[in-house]
């Protein structure tokens, strides 16, 4: 097979020695002591000069979590973690109040450039926009907000957003700003109490993004949040929130790199789409945080609850993940098909090397009549690394003519690695059809009798079935990001089929 | 852990269960003391409940709530009605080995007819004649320490090496009791070389609401070809969990079946390990479920050495408010390359509340192998049931007929044609009473 081959032959290139992320930038920060008590949580509120009903929300969560205990049940091992060791608050020290990009520490703007994100509002902001007819289609427009540590420090193109009525904006900003919106929505999703991380992120949380997109708006550009993890002994614990109204279409995409340190950093974020009647959202994650090094030292233990709720009819949430770093994933991005005729998408591509251990897949919860969902996923694991699908499905009582298409298919390199499938299906309702394979051979026999019948041969019939629609998708990733993760994938997804 | 897990449902101490039974269990007092430790690891672990991710799915604590108290030995009036359902349930020309409500039956058992092939001993000889090296397994589940700490009987059958077997072994298991559980435990010794067929049978004489907790630990050596078929056909409201420990040599063919059509709460749990290179493993099943019936299948087959196959084909009707688990996980150790495992689980749903959970794993350490699994569940398809219809055939007829194709797939793959057409025959008499 010599598509494997090829595939093979790219992963072992990627070496996890050669991560190229992992400078650390050299800048002032003010950071709370270290450890999490109430002060802390009053402390991070207080920063964010957070209405009192906010500190509110993260004194509940704060208190809940002490009540809670660590999962064990993904497979992934690992220290325990010492919570009291981590400084939950870290910001690049303010020279004075920023107001606009030019007067952003420069060490912080160098690093984003160091990592290729375009901040490049920097030029336009500047009048050397391009001249029209020359303006280069490789370099759409796209919105940043740059989250380093614990604070975003820019966020682009926000008067632009603002006349199309989009509001896309650190969500500590939002909670002030915007406090009819993130209190209605904020937990609607992922609520205080939901898991041991989810609840250590709504009490700590510094910062991420918040995008409320009105009724029957289409958002102009791609929305973007490049996270960078680089102070030393600190946990990052974003929050993003993503409110699509009635009729309106966003796509959201976010990035991750941290530098090379020895000891593991806690990232616990807590991502919540809401997507009300006819919206849509589309969310895309290249993760590529530092994976530790050959031995298997250092890293990121990426802990991160995911969850869109398609709450309205005809909602439809899509999410792609590619996942090339960490030194521990456990995450699930999910979809809770509430509204009839909603659908949800799963696309992941996982790659695991060295020592990393990921434990990904996805949720599919019907709950409204006519639901879809689809889930695509591809692990490939190398090295001395276990690379775990874990997904669930769910039809309930309620939830008639609910369907679910499951493809996941694993690769493994190398003899020292793992690879592991774990599939739940519940179907709890005799008008749901459900399909699930770990083989590529089984798509609906009807779709392969079709193809083959017009004269393709049964793996090409497979492979514009399913590659189809995962390329589909992938070439909706605007190009610096699709860029970027194929280089870090730099596998055709063809190799694993067929 | 609280208190409160050494009470049962209704409230009776746990380990009343073992106190109460203590003084009925063979075994020399040693023997005794290996019960006693495995019934401190039960109580400690209680019944399996939802929160272990084994038992996700079959929470003992919501539907059984408690383990019965020890069923009285068979009387004679038991063993007269015991007798009825060996006729009833036997396969015609296998060779019988009885258990009536947890105790060996030797008056109807075909233990002389047997006696030229293959040595039969019971368990409760075995223990107190020998050691209680049959209640020691490795497993942790508290189900088998239970049936350890309790097991009164069961059948020690050894296969020498070479045998062929001119007839099947039937061990049938009948409840005559009501509200009493019966546990029992056996062993099969299958010799290298050996042909044999060997038949489980699980049904009721009588009894309501009993429970039944077997455990069987089947060794079979190399090159042997062995076909294993177990029939759960127990009350409608019986409880029955029972555990399969099975090691399989090398060279070796075994083709394991198994078909839940009773029961309220049924879990077969079968752990086969591959433990010879170039066997090949077929496990199959079906389960038949209606009213509030609870049926799981749980199967691990471990692959711990190269250049082994195993296929797996799962069904499960699920009618009414019934309720299907299947749980399948295939495990490749790292060494075992060339590995092929293929595993297929299909759920069929006949109302808008039965149930299918369908949780098929793979756990693969070694790199060269070809493993997968595929999982569907949904109804009957219309176009079909139309086609059936527009030509002539009542809905329950129609539906019968697809439901009959459907399972056909996997108790097909039994080779023998008598018993293939007596499961068959458990099967269609399900359907009508079905209907």
């Amino acid at each position: 097979m010599p598509a494997v081959q090829e595939t093979v032959e790219r992963v072992k290139r990627i070496d996890v020695d050669q991560y190229r992320y992992g400078f650390e930038t050299l800048i002032d920060s003010e950071k709370a002591p270290k450890g999490l008590s109430e002060d802390i949580v009053k402390f991070i509120s207080g920063k964010k000069n957070e209405p009192a009903w906010m500190l509110q929300w993260r004194l509940e969560a704060y208190r809940r979590w002490l009540t809670m205990t660590e999962p064990t049940w993904a497979r992934v091992e690992y220290p325990k973690i010492d919570f009291q060791d981590i400084y939950y608050y870290a910001a690049p020290k303010p020279k004075k109040t920023v107001s606009s990009l030019d007067e952003i520490d420069p060490e912080i703007l160098k690093t984003y450039e160091k990592l290729g994100i375009p901040l490049r509002e920097v030029a336009m902001l500047e009048g050397v926009e391009p001249k029209p007819g020359e303006e280069d289609p490789a370099r759409r427009k796209i919105a940043v907000d740059a989250v380093f540590d614990s604070v975003s420090v820019a966020t682009t193109f926000k008067a632009e957003l603002k006349k199309a009525g989009v509001i896309f904006m650190p969500i500590s900003e939002a909670i002030r700003e915007h406090p009819e919106l993130v209190q209605k929505y904020l937990g609607s999703v992922v609520p205080t109490s939901d898991n041991f991380y989810a609840t250590l992120n709504s009490a700590v949380f510094s910062d991420g993004s918040f995008v409320y997109v009105p009724p029957g708006v289409r958002c102009p550009m791609e929305l973007s949040t490049y996270f960078r993890i680089n102070e030393r002994n600190t946990g990052q614990f974003e929050r993003t929130l993503i409110i699509a109204d009635k009729g309106s279409y966003v796509s959201y995409l976010e990035g991750c790199t941290a530098p090379q340190r020895d000891e593991n950093q806690l990232h616990a974020a807590v991502v919540e789409l809401v997507a009300l009647d006819d919206a849509e959202i589309k969310y895309s994650t290249v993760q590529n945080w530092y994976p530790g090094n050959s031995e298997g030292k250092g890293g990121i233990y990426n802990f991160v609850t995911k969850r869109g709720d398609c709450r309205g009819n005809h909602s439809k949430i899509s999410w792609t993940q590619v996942e090339t770093g960490s030194a521990i994933t456990w995450k699930y991005p999910s979809c809770i098909l509430r509204g009839d005729n909603s659908s949800g998408e799963f696309y992941s591509i996982a790659i695991s090397n060295g020592f990393q251990q990921v434990d990904s897949g996805t949720k599919m919860i019907h709950l409204g009549k006519n639901t879809s969902s689809r889930i695509i996923s591809k692990g490939i694991a190398a090295g001395k690394s276990q690379n775990t699908y874990r997904g669930l499905v769910t039809a309930h009582r309620k939830a008639t003519g609910a369907r679910n298409f499951t493809a996941c298919d694993s690769l493994l390199i190398g003899d020292k690695c793992g690879a592991h499938t774990v599939p739940y299906i519940e179907a709890k309702n005799s008008s749901a059809t459900f399909e699930h394979e770990a083989t590529t051979s089984k798509i609906s026999e009807d779709v392969l009798f079709y193809c083959v019948q017009r004269g393709l041969s049964q793996e090409e019939a497979v492979g514009l079935v399913v590659n189809g629609f995962v390329k589909d998708v992938l070439q909706q990733l605007p190009m610096e990001f699709a860029v970027e993760a194929q280089k870090l994938i730099s596998i055709s997804l063809e190799g694993s089929v067929g | 852990m609280n208190v409160a897990l050494a009470k049962t449902g209704t409230g009776r101490a746990v380990s009343d269960l073992f106190t109460s039974a203590e003084g009925r269990l063979p075994g020399s007092p040693a023997v005794i003391a290996v019960r006693r430790q495995a019934f401190e690891t039960y109580e400690r672990l209680g019944l399996p409940h939802r929160r272990l991710e084994e038992w996700k799915y079959t929470d003992l604590r919501a539907l059984v709530g408690e383990v019965l108290p020890l069923a009285a030995t068979p009387d004679a009036a038991a063993l007269s009605r015991a007798a009825e359902a060996v006729k009833a349930h036997g396969f015609a020309g296998a060779r019988k080995l009885v258990l009536v409500d947890g105790m060996f039956a030797a008056d109807l058992s075909d233990v002389k007819a047997l006696a030229s092939e293959v040595s039969v001993k019971t368990l409760r000889e075995t223990l107190e004649k020998e050691s209680g090296d049959l209640l020691a397994t490795a497993s942790t589940d508290a189900m088998i320490s239970l049936n350890a700490a309790m097991a009164t009987d069961g059948v020690v059958v050894s296969i020498a090496d070479g045998a062929q077997l001119s007839a099947p072994i039937q061990i049938i298991h009948i409840a005559t009791a009501a509200s009493a559980s019966a546990f029992t435990r056996s062993q099969l010794r299958i010799g290298n070389g050996v042909r044999a067929t060997i038949i489980e049978s699980f049904v009721a004489a009588g009894a309501a609401a009993y429970q039944v907790n077997d455990a069987v630990l089947v060794t079979i050596g190399d090159n042997a070809d062995v076909a294993h078929i177990r029939l759960m056909d127990d009350a409608p409201d019986a409880v029955n969990i029972t555990s399969e420990i099975i090691t399989v040599g090398a060279n070796t063919k075994l083709n394991f079946f198994n078909m839940t059509t009773g029961g309220a709460v049924s879990r077969l749990q079968g752990f086969i390990t591959l433990a010879g290179e170039g066997s090949e493993l077929a496990v199959n099943g079906v389960n038949l479920l209606k009213k509030t019936e609870h049926g799981d299948s749980t199967l691990v087959v471990d692959h711990a050495v190269p250049h082994c196959t195993s296929r797996e084909i799962f069904r499960a009707v699920i009618d009414d408010r019934a309720h299907s688990v299947f749980q399948g996980r295939i495990i490749v150790r790292p060494d075992a390359q060339k590995t092929d495992g293929k595993m297929m689980t299909r759920a069929l749903l006949l109302s808008d509340e039965a149930e299918a959970d369908n949780k098929p794993e793979l756990e693969i350490f070694a790199d060269d192998v070809s493993c997968g699994h595929g999982a569907t569940a949904g109804a009957l398809d219309d176009s079909l049931l139309f086609y059936l219809r527009a030509r002539g055939l009542p809905e329950k007829d129609a539906q019968a007929l697809l439901i009959q194709a459907f399972v056909g797939e996997a108790i097909e793959q039994i080779a023998d044609d008598d018993l293939r057409e007596h499961v068959i025959g458990i099967a269609e008499r399900w359907l009508e009473r079905r209907s």
